[in-house]
């Protein structure tokens, strides 16, 4: 087993909401390998995106990491000071987000954007760190970087400037990337055009890669481990294939049968899961996913379940499972 | 660029236009008759009609007014009735006077207003931030009469430090170092008020600007505090400060009445209200006229650092487009 390069411990992050307590994440847990592209899936508001907010430590008031421990190779992020973890955002860990029309500097060239960050982190001078910013802008698949690095980000289509966004996020080729729904808010056809271009950067500088999505077929076709998340909290991690073919959690279940896939050979309605997510401000106790879920047990009501293993790296929290032998998480 | 100062020049055109009419039409609404000032109380209708005509002021207003607007299209401003002198003599001085007060206010509540925006803005809802606030809210709706005089009791009354009136001393006085010494306490009450609206409107531009996407990305890029702060929230949060400097400008030049009263800042303001009630039409209409040239003139500036700062309108005149 490699030395993961990032593990996520028990981490919480609260909001303090005038209607109560947003336990936006409550518990997650999850390593990553030097290599390995990991897929968080989950409904809007099951907390994926301040998830990995929290990892780069970006939430801001009311917004709070309230418990947990996030380590990257041999540093304790959570206990880094601001000027500390400045120097690892951009640098170790790049980050790139859902939307590209919001997400660059109106005022700013898209060159100088990049460079913004060469200069901050590598010490570059003016030119240098110009040079490099237009080999990035060819490198992510823009047309003649030179003349386009003097270009305004109104000047670019959505696609464009996710393009220009990634290539700012791996500027100073981060250990780690984190891309936050990176397509969501693009044309299909463009989608499958940054999601590959993603893959490759990720292959290129052999990084780790956090992805964020809702979309099952991306997540069939580029992860390697997978975590569910559900209102705020885990419901099952484990490698791609098992996450596919055997899944376990009742919503894990739920959510591959809404898939269409063109295989289907079925005649029946798409199955969706009855319901709406629990929004978890002061949620009640027991399983956030209970009042939808078919198979509920008395203890549900009561009693959350804890992740627990039943294979070798497939993680479930549901009472329904049994634990395999005694060697829970 | 340059096209675009081009095209506004052209569109203040209908305004002055329209400024020169309402000026004109505005002083002669006035109730009162300059005649009744001149001649006194127990004047004959006779002589104050021989006056009327010899200051034309018994032809038709259309009249008075072309004849008036043509004047003052060849620079001539018409001669005060009330002290018989070149209203351009009167007015210039004074306006200038003015704007050595305004200018050294603004610059002085702009530099304040920035320091406390910014600083309240980089920690929102804190202790700080609400104290910041509080002072502003305070100091910049306390009338500056009252403000005025606080700050003559304090200074100049109490500590013996500066002169309480007048813009240069009287025996002995004149040059640079006297004037300012007699500019700080006017400065500092028309100041307040200017300082305490930029610095809100600093922080309230720069909340907004702090919540945006980008500035979330540039956090992700590692960019430090400081810089975000400065480079990417402040550069995008100034063009409303900018409108909002240039509308406090523009008022100090029309002349902070109060302030120049209380002071006795020879200033256009003071000089207004002299006229006003002296009912000295050409020195009324001679001053406001210059007042409200000064207001188009920074609205044009402040269009025209608009425009600079908005890539869109400079690249599209790069571009060669319009």
């Amino acid at each position: 087993m490699v030395e993961p390069i990032l593990t996520v411990e028990g981490l919480k992050t609260h909001f303090m909401l005038r209607e109560g307590m947003l336990k936006a994440v409550d518990g997650i847990s999850f390593s990553l390998a030097p290599d390995e592209v990991l897929c968080i899936v989950g409904e809007s508001g099951s907390g994926k995106s301040v998830t990995a907010q929290s990892i780069l430590r970006l939430i801001d008031p009311p917004g709070h990491i309230v418990d947990g421990h996030i380590r990257y190779r041999d540093k304790d992020l959570l206990a880094l000071s601001e000027r500390e973890m400045e120097k690892i955002r951009g640098d170790r860990i790049g980050m790139i987000f859902q939307d590209p029309m919001t997400s660059l500097n109106p005022v700013f060239t898209i060159g100088e954007q990049i460079a913004e960050g060469l200069r901050e982190h590598l010490d570059l001078g003016k030119k240098q760190a110009q040079d490099r910013a237009v080999e990035l802008l060819r490198s992510v698949g823009i047309p003649h970087p030179e003349e386009r690095y003097k270009d305004y980000p109104h000047h670019f289509s959505g696609g464009m400037r996710q393009r220009v966004l990634i290539a700012a996020a791996i500027a100073c080729e981060p250990d780690i990337l984190i891309a936050d729904e990176p397509t969501t808010a693009l044309d299909v056809t463009i989608q499958a055009q940054i999601l590959k271009l993603l893959a490759d950067v990720q292959r290129r500088l052999n990084s780790a890669l956090i992805l964020i999505t809702h979309d099952l077929g991306v997540v069939a076709s580029m992860a390697d481990r997978v975590l569910v998340m559900y209102a705020g909290e885990m419901v099952e991690y484990g490698d791609v294939k098992t996450i596919f073919e055997q899944p376990k959690h009742p919503y894990t279940i739920g959510l591959m049968n809404s898939v269409i896939r063109l295989d289907d050979e079925r005649d029946d309605e798409l199955r969706s899961i009855p319901g709406t997510p629990l929004v978890p401000i002061n949620p009640p106790p027991g399983c956030a996913f209970r009042s939808r879920c078919e198979a509920a047990l008395a203890a549900c009501a009561t009693e959350k379940s804890r992740a627990h293993s039943v294979a070798d790296g497939h993680l479930v929290s549901c009472h329904l499972i049994p634990r395999s032998g005694d060697n829970d998480s | 660029m340059l096209r675009f100062i081009a095209g506004r020049l052209v569109l203040t055109i209908p305004v002055l236009f329209g400024v020169s009419v309402i000026v004109f039409l505005l002083a002669h609404l006035a109730p009162g008759d300059v005649t009744t000032i001149l001649a006194g109380p127990f004047a004959t209708e006779v002589v104050k009609e021989k006056l009327r005509i010899s200051f034309g002021l018994d032809q038709a207003l259309p009249v008075q007014y072309i004849k008036w607007l043509g004047h003052i299209l060849q620079g001539d401003f018409g001669t005060s009735i009330a002290n018989r002198r070149d209203v351009a003599d009167l007015v210039f001085p004074k306006f200038v006077n003015t704007a050595i007060l305004a200018l050294s206010s603004a610059l002085l509540a702009y530099i304040i207003g920035f320091f406390a925006g910014i600083f309240a803005a980089a920690r929102p809802y804190s202790f700080s931030d609400r104290i910041v606030m509080g002072v502003t809210l305070m100091l910049g709706n306390a009338p500056p009469y009252w403000l005025g005089l606080l700050i003559v009791l304090l200074i100049s009354l109490n500590w013996r430090l500066l002169p309480a009136t007048g813009m240069t001393n009287i025996m002995g006085g004149g040059g640079a170092w006297d004037v300012f010494l007699h500019l700080i306490q006017p400065m500092l009450t028309t100041a307040a008020a200017p300082a305490c609206i930029v610095a809100r409107i600093v922080r309230a531009s720069m909340l907004e600007i702090l919540s945006q996407n980008y500035v979330r990305v540039a956090r992700a890029k590692g960019i430090r505090r400081s810089l975000i702060l400065r480079r990417h929230a402040l550069r995008n949060a100034l063009p409303p400060i900018v409108t909002i400097c240039g509308l406090q400008l523009g008022y100090l030049l029309g002349g902070v009445l109060f302030v120049e009263v209380i002071f006795a800042w020879p200033g256009i303001g003071n000089q207004l209200w002299q006229a006003i009630q002296a009912r000295d039409i050409p020195t009324i209409q001679g001053a406001t006229l210059v007042i409200a040239l000064a207001f188009v003139v920074v609205n044009l500036a402040v269009d025209a650092i608009n425009a600079y700062l908005d890539p869109k309108i400079r690249a599209s005149e790069r571009a060669g487009a319009s």
